[in-house]
């Protein structure tokens, strides 16, 4: 059966780890790194990235247009 | 596993064209940043980057103009309308817009705003509401609700004092010049998709020449309302969208 | 297109003719006595339907200045007219719009003041005009008609040293100009700019649409970054050094051999061209210096008259003694300086300016 999977990349250093992001996944694939950027800022990652369907809910609701969603079907 | 390839077929977001590089000055988590990405897409879908003027208010967003790369007029503070109201008379083939704060529109500015309304001037007002004045260090907003506290009413908005808080939307719906009027939020994905939707049909009602567009959004203001950015979100749901309710408050087509 | 004619009108009927033909793009303005009769002349001569020109009755001067601002941001020739109530209101306009290196012309038809005041004209918007207008270190370029014809002038005078400069201009006339007639030259129709003239023209500046070819404009007066600041507001007094070295303009009656000079403005230099008539009968070397504009003030010209001699200079101006203190000024020190004048909306006669004369500076020794 075809699988939709998606994957994004975040701007580390646009990112201002505000979270909303993370609150907006439906599929619980994001977190704020342990780790701060330059900026002093806790920066998106994804924690679960098998979990990604790409439906790119967090690039949308992101205020910096920190996220570049990709998506792929596989049979 | 399999892996999702990094490549241009499978793209399906990304930061729009129309946003610059410029790292926003915004704080973590502000609605600007999400409604300006809106803006961008809109004209850049519409194919008019090189025919939109946008004008910009005095507030945290009065550096819109770093971020949305078109030309932009800044206003004196309220004065956004009356300046755009001269751009889209003199140019009425342009797509004039304006981005303004609750303090812009509708407080120093509700002269200019209800009269280029009036006129039903063939622009659209950007109206981001998040009851309280961001950039001036969160002081009481006319749109800051009973029992807010702000800077200017640190025990709470109470009406004895200061006045009740006024929806200009409704207000605005209520003149001949008008003909459509939204309030939308961006704090959840499905309603960023709203409000896109809104911007770029209140864009196409200005083209057509079919009078004055609102699009109010509902917004949050992390730092002047002292809390992170999702609980921000959650608090606008349960206390901003009671008193501004979302949805369209005026959609009909100007009678010739 | 209209040809060159001669008519018979009002200073304030002129200002609305001098505009269309000029080519303005655009006029927004809010009734105020006395001089409301320059939008309603517009718009009885309905020059959308002609030039294409915009006239458009704003809710207050507030939001007249501000569209004044909005279409001088995109290249647009374009003014207000007001009296010295509304004009204050225009005043953050008018910083901004210097601020912002914006063309414009605003015409100011002075009454009597402070606040509401009377509706008959004075002078007392001298300091107003001539030491900013608003806030912040600027000036507009002010120009002092004192008959129709050069109301008429102005205005074109006054727009092409807006957009030369880039900086607000202001035609600061008085209540009696607006009101009198008198028979005037109107110029010939000239054609309004192209939108693709002016984006050519003020491609370096104007938001009129970004095209492929250059950088976004942003037409704005905020930097807050100090080091730019200074900067921008040094390269603005540059702007008002040329301004000053370029085009001072001012009028001299019987100047060569005076002993006394009178210096006034506007209204009250008509009045004062008959005092000079008047001395001069009785024997008296007096003179007239009339700036016509106001800035940049005439200086020089006062200073070049006191090293030759002068004995002594009254600024006669329809206020408590605004211009008097440039006169000073230029003066320096060299012979005595006196103010007379007139306020409320009074005027003087010629004889009471001579007899102000007399008594203090050709008597008062």
């Amino acid at each position: 059966m075809a699988k939709i999977k998606g994957t994004i990349v975040v701007d580390n250093e646009r990112c201002k780890g505000c979270g909303v992001c993370v609150a907006s996944c439906p599929c619980d694939v994001l977190e704020l790194s342990a780790e701060v950027n330059s900026k002093g800022y806790p920066a998106a990652q994804m924690k679960n990235p098998d979990a990604c369907t790409g439906c790119a809910s967090c690039a949308v609701i992101c205020p910096d247009s920190c996220i570049t969603v990709y998506r792929q079907k596989f049979e | 596993m399999a892996e999702v390839e990094i490549k241009k077929e499978n793209l399906v977001y990304e930061k729009p064209k129309l946003i610059t590089d410029n790292v926003m000055h915004y704080c973590p988590g502000c609605s600007h940043g999400t409604v300006h990405k809106l803006v961008a897409e809109v004209i850049d879908e519409l194919g008019m980057s090189d025919k939109t003027i946008g004008i910009s208010p005095v507030g945290c967003s009065v550096f819109a103009y770093n971020y949305i790369d078109i030309d932009w007029v800044e206003a004196a503070h309220g004065r956004a309308l009356a300046v755009a109201t001269a751009v889209k008379r003199l140019h009425p083939e342009k797509m004039v817009f304006t981005y303004q704060g609750d303090g812009d529109l509708s407080a120093i500015g509700t002269a200019e705003s209800i009269h280029a309304a009036a006129r039903g001037e063939n622009v659209v007002a950007i109206y981001i509401n998040n009851a309280i004045y961001g950039m001036t260090g969160g002081q009481m907003a006319p749109t800051t609700l009973l029992g807010m506290k702000t800077a200017t009413t640190p025990y709470g908005r109470d009406p004895r004092l200061n006045g009740y808080p006024y929806k200009i939307a409704e207000m605005m719906a209520h003149l001949d010049g008008t003909t459509y009027i939204t309030r939308q939020s961006v704090h959840t994905p499905a309603n960023v998709r709203k409000t896109k939707k809104a911007i770029r049909k209140a864009f196409e009602n200005a083209l057509a020449g079919n009078g004055f567009s609102l699009v109010e959004v509902v917004a949050t203001c992390n730092s002047g309302w002292k809390q992170s950015p999702v609980a921000s979100n959650q608090w606008l749901e349960q206390n901003m969208l009671p008193f501004y309710p979302l949805g369209d408050i005026k959609d009909v087509k100007k009678e010739d | 297109m209209a040809e060159k004619e001669v008519k018979l009108m009002k200073g304030n009927e002129v200002i609305a003719h001098a505009a269309i033909r000029y080519g303005c793009d655009g006029y927004f303005g809010y009734p105020i006595t006395p001089q409301s009769e320059v939008m309603e002349t517009l718009m009885e001569l309905k020059p959308w339907e002609t030039t294409g020109m915009t006239v458009l009755q704003a809710e207050s001067e507030i939001s007249s200045i501000n569209m004044v601002y909005g279409g001088a941001a995109t290249g647009k020739r374009v003014m207000t007219s007001s009296s010295s109530p509304g004009i204050s209101l225009m005043s953050e306009g008018m910083s901004y719009l210097a601020g912002a290196e914006l063309p414009c012309l605003v015409v100011n038809c002075q009454r009597g003041g402070p606040g509401l005041g009377t509706i008959q004209p004075s002078q007392g918007d001298y300091f107003q005009a001539c030491k900013g207008g608003g806030h912040g270190d600027f000036h507009m370029i002010v120009l002092a008609p004192n008959s129709v014809q050069e109301m008429h002038d102005f205005v074109a005078d006054g727009f092409d040293l807006a957009f030369k400069y880039r900086n607000p201009a202001m035609i600061l006339a008085d209540g009696a100009i607006g009101q009198m007639m008198e028979k005037v030259v109107l110029a010939p129709q000239r054609p309004r700019h192209t939108n693709e003239e002016i984006a050519e023209e003020c491609k370096a500046w104007a938001a009129c649409g970004k095209s492929a070819d250059r950088e976004r404009n942003v037409v704005t007066s905020l930097e807050l970054k100090s080091e730019v600041m200074e900067q921008i507001n040094l390269r603005l007094q540059a702007k008002y050094k040329a301004l000053e070295e370029n085009e001072v303009r001012y009028e001299t009656i019987d100047c060569d051999d005076a002993d006394y000079v009178i210096v006034a403005f506007g209204s009250s230099a008509r009045i004062c061209s008959a005092t000079v008539e008047m001395a001069r009968a009785e024997g008296l070397k007096v003179g007239l210096l009339r700036p016509i504009t106001l800035y940049p003030f005439p200086k020089k010209a006062i200073a070049d008259l006191a090293k030759r001699g002068v004995k002594g200079f009254l600024s006669a101006e329809l206020n408590a003694g605004q211009m008097v203190e440039d006169v000073r000024l230029a003066v320096n020190g060299t012979a005595p300086v006196a103010h007379y004048g007139r306020q409320g909306g009074m005027m003087f006669a010629p004889d009471e300016v001579l007899n102000a004369l007399k008594e203090k500076l050709i008597n008062n020794k």
